[in-house]
């Protein structure tokens, strides 16, 4: 057991020994980086071929790893626990990394927050849009995406699409980024027929295979024929929505291989072009704003191409949408609008814009949604 | 243990008694490393055949393991809630209990740390870090307490008893957390209120590991020392070794089962509670990130010996360390040192069936006459 104290200067050191052995050790395979390149760390908290949270940004990684001078070191299945912190911490004294990527919501606090200060000269880029200047490190910088756009659009494509009027909606959490999901798409699906209702069923797990399975049963045996989640992985809903024939409404990343007629079209992260761009902004000596934010037209979000399912009328509507979301502004909770409880959520004339905090805090589902938050 | 009476030249005797006391205590020793072994030769023979090279796993392994300072500190900061993880199954095992739901206790120790924490704001550390312990231990020692409870008062099962009380836990751990004990600015990650700075545990000075490390080894000792030098621990090897025996001679085995579940689950709660207040801050989902299934494993490969349990679990947390850079370096899942565990578990449960059987650790059958 060593009783040195540990230090910076000591990793340092240790470090180098480290790359001087692996250096002469034929076996090893440590990345001999030259000067100028970056080595840059991204952390997933589930397997990167998930068909969703943890590929998406998986995605990204790979357009990463295709830049010229980037040496890309990925980590799959790191738990939100001391084990990422230890995680990012190895990436950086094993591989050089000095610019991470830990891309679960639960890495923040206190993870990132604890490992970041012993690290000012690197960069720690978080996904979940939590960062504040007056209480975290200046190295560290959070980004997220207004995907609830992409739900909205989901909802357009399975208005057109259903025939009971019933759609569905597997869901992980009752908080805020999940039930804008939610009311995204019942309010999508709305805008085709006002007649049509969400059933929610919540798993209360990110990641549960079997629970989502039974969900998404139970939604087609309730009478919905369009379903779509928020889950770490849809690949198990999509798979067991398609085998009731539902028609498919894809999240996180393109999900058409696991059922290309069923699949309408689907919210994706578009994290290769915000990945490729920060990257690139630190390589020409650049600093990444703290505080990233985007939606349809800043390229953060995208849809997956329509399906062969999709009519004609769907795809015009689909498309006129679309555009307008692309100008800026759009607001998909506007008034007049009451929750399902009878709330009112907005007047007439009131509109919370993509962009407006007030949604960050979102605590109902609207008139519409069969489902409860508690 | 009586005199074996072994013959022999007179000459000879002294070495043959010193060789007999050797071979009798190295199969404890002897038989967990060969099948340590076993589970490395079957595990890097699966390497093989994914073509990739054991030589390279095995110096990544120590490198990420054991090989830097870093590397130690990072073993080290995994090993604390293993050590009580452990403490949980080895605890019941000596009464022949298979306890596997440590998970639950963890997780409603920690709960309880955190949300006695939340209300005891304010309150000097010295009085309310005990606490918090406290109820953790309390909390955590109901839970399993009570698995021994349902086994001795009305014959259930406690291995299964135990998994399905750690489903319930995990799901009461959310609903709470979700609900009524919710911070209501812990908006997309549901958790309690943070703790105050004051009721953080720090690291060990110098060191990057918090005290729970500390704390564990003395977990361990102390379990150690209850079970191999109390009347308590003797009557619960002979209740381990046989129940009726147990009962015939009149030792209070009901009270032994509820005390050593209740012991072993109040371990597993501190293991919790330390999460809580050394690592997260607060109690939330990542409490259930399956600290107490590996300390099965470790638990089984330690022969439920506590103090054998400190460097198995230290064994094992190198191995979680390293995960990251065997996936880095060589390509490798996550799921390599799963599969390895498995291995290595398999190996062990095999070799249990070993004891007692070579006659190479039984100095009583050496003469051959």
């Amino acid at each position: 057991m060593p009783t040195h104290p540990f230090s910076r200067r000591g990793f340092l050191r240790s470090g180098a020994a480290l790359a001087g052995a692996a250096a002469v050790a034929p076996l090893s395979a440590l990345p001999v980086s030259a000067a100028g390149d970056l080595t840059v760390g991204f952390i997933y908290v589930g397997p990167k071929d998930d068909f969703g949270y943890n590929q998406a940004h998986a995605e990204g990684a790979a357009a990463v790893k295709a830049m010229a001078g980037v040496t890309v070191v990925e980590e799959e299945n790191v738990a939100e626990t001391t084990d990422v912190q230890k995680s990012m911490e190895s990436m950086i004294n094993f591989d050089g990394a000095t610019l991470l990527f830990p891309t679960s919501f639960g890495y923040f606090d206190p993870h990132i927050l604890e490992v970041a200060p012993k690290y000012p000269d690197l960069r720690f880029e978080h996904c979940g849009g939590l960062w504040s200047a007056d209480k975290h490190p200046s190295n560290v910088g959070s980004y997220f995406g207004y995907i609830g756009m992409g739900q909205y659009l989901n909802g357009i494509a399975a208005g057109h699409a259903t025939k009971t009027k019933k759609i569905g909606f597997v869901a992980a959490k009752p908080i805020p980024q999940v039930l804008l999901n939610i009311n995204s798409f019942l309010l999508g699906a709305r805008a085709v027929d006002p007649s049509i209702t969400c059933q929610v069923i919540f798993t209360g797990e990110w990641s549960m295979a079997v629970r989502e399975a039974e969900a998404t049963n139970a939604l087609a045996d309730g009478g919905a024929d369009v379903i779509t989640c928020h889950v770490d992985g849809p690949k198990v809903v999509m798979e067991t929505a398609a085998s009731r024939g539902c028609f498919l409404c894809g999240y996180h990343a393109d999900q058409s291989p696991l059922a290309p007629d069923m699949y309408l079209t689907g919210a994706e992260w578009n994290w290769a072009q915000v990945y490729t761009d920060m990257v690139t902004t630190t390589m020409n000596g650049g600093s990444i704003d703290n505080f990233v934010r985007g939606g349809l037209a800043e390229g953060f979000i995208k849809m997956s191409p329509l399906g062969p399912a999709v009519s004609d009328a769907a795809r015009a509507q689909f498309e006129a949408t679309k555009a307008e979301i692309m100008k800026g502004g759009f607001a998909v909770i506007k008034g007049p609008l009451k929750d399902n409880a009878g709330n009112v959520i907005a007047t007439e004339g009131q509109a919370f814009a993509e962009t407006d905090v007030a949604l960050e805090s979102m605590g109902y589902l609207v008139e519409g949604v069969i489902g409860s938050t508690s | 243990m009586t005199d074996h009476g072994i013959s022999g030249p007179a000459t000879g005797a002294p070495l043959r008694a010193m060789l007999a006391r050797v071979a009798r205590r190295a199969e404890a020793v002897v038989l967990p490393l060969a099948a340590l072994m076993a589970g490395f030769a079957v595990f890097s023979l699966f390497l093989l055949m994914q073509g990739k090279s054991p030589a390279e796993f095995f110096s990544l392994v120590y490198k990420a393991g054991f090989g830097t300072a870093f590397s130690w500190q990072n073993t080290l900061s995994r090993t604390a809630p293993l050590l009580f993880a452990a403490l949980c199954v080895a605890l019941p095992a000596r009464l022949g209990l298979v306890v596997i739901g440590g998970e639950g206790a963890i997780v409603l120790g920690g709960l309880a740390a955190g949300a006695l924490g939340v209300s005891l704001a304010g309150a000097p550390a010295a009085v309310a870090l005990p606490l918090m312990a406290l109820a953790a231990c309390v909390v955590g020692g109901l839970w399993i307490g009570s698995v021994g409870a349902l086994r001795y008062l009305r014959g259930v099962n406690e291995t299964i008893a135990s998994l399905l009380l750690a489903y319930i836990a995990i799901a009461l751990m959310n609903h709470l957390v979700e609900g009524p004990l919710r911070d209501p600015a812990s908006l997309n990650k549901p958790s309690t209120a943070p703790l105050a700075d004051a009721l953080r545990v720090g690291d060990m000075p110098g060191w990057d590991v918090h005290w729970g490390l500390l704390a564990g080894i003395a977990g361990c000792v102390l379990a150690w020392a209850l079970i191999d030098r109390t009347t308590w621990g003797f009557a619960a090897r002979i209740a381990g070794g046989n129940v009726r025996a147990a009962q015939v001679q009149g030792l209070p085995v009901g009270r032994l089962i509820l005390g050593f579940t209740a012991l072993g689950g109040a371990f597993a709660g501190l293991a919790g509670f330390f999460e809580v207040a050394a690592v997260h801050g607060s109690a939330n989902a990542s409490l259930a990130s399956g600290y107490g299934y590996t300390g099965i494993l470790i638990a089984f490969l330690a022969r439920h010996n506590p103090l054998a349990i400190i460097p198995v679990a230290i064994l094992l947390a190198g191995f979680e360390a390293s995960s990251g850079l065997v996936q880095r370096r060589m390509d490798l899942p996550d799921a390599t040192t799963l599969v390895l565990q498995g291995f290595v578990f398999v190996a062990i449960l095999i070799s249990e069936t070993l004891y007692g059987r070579l006659r190479i650790f039984a100095p009583e059958r050496w003469s051959t006459r």
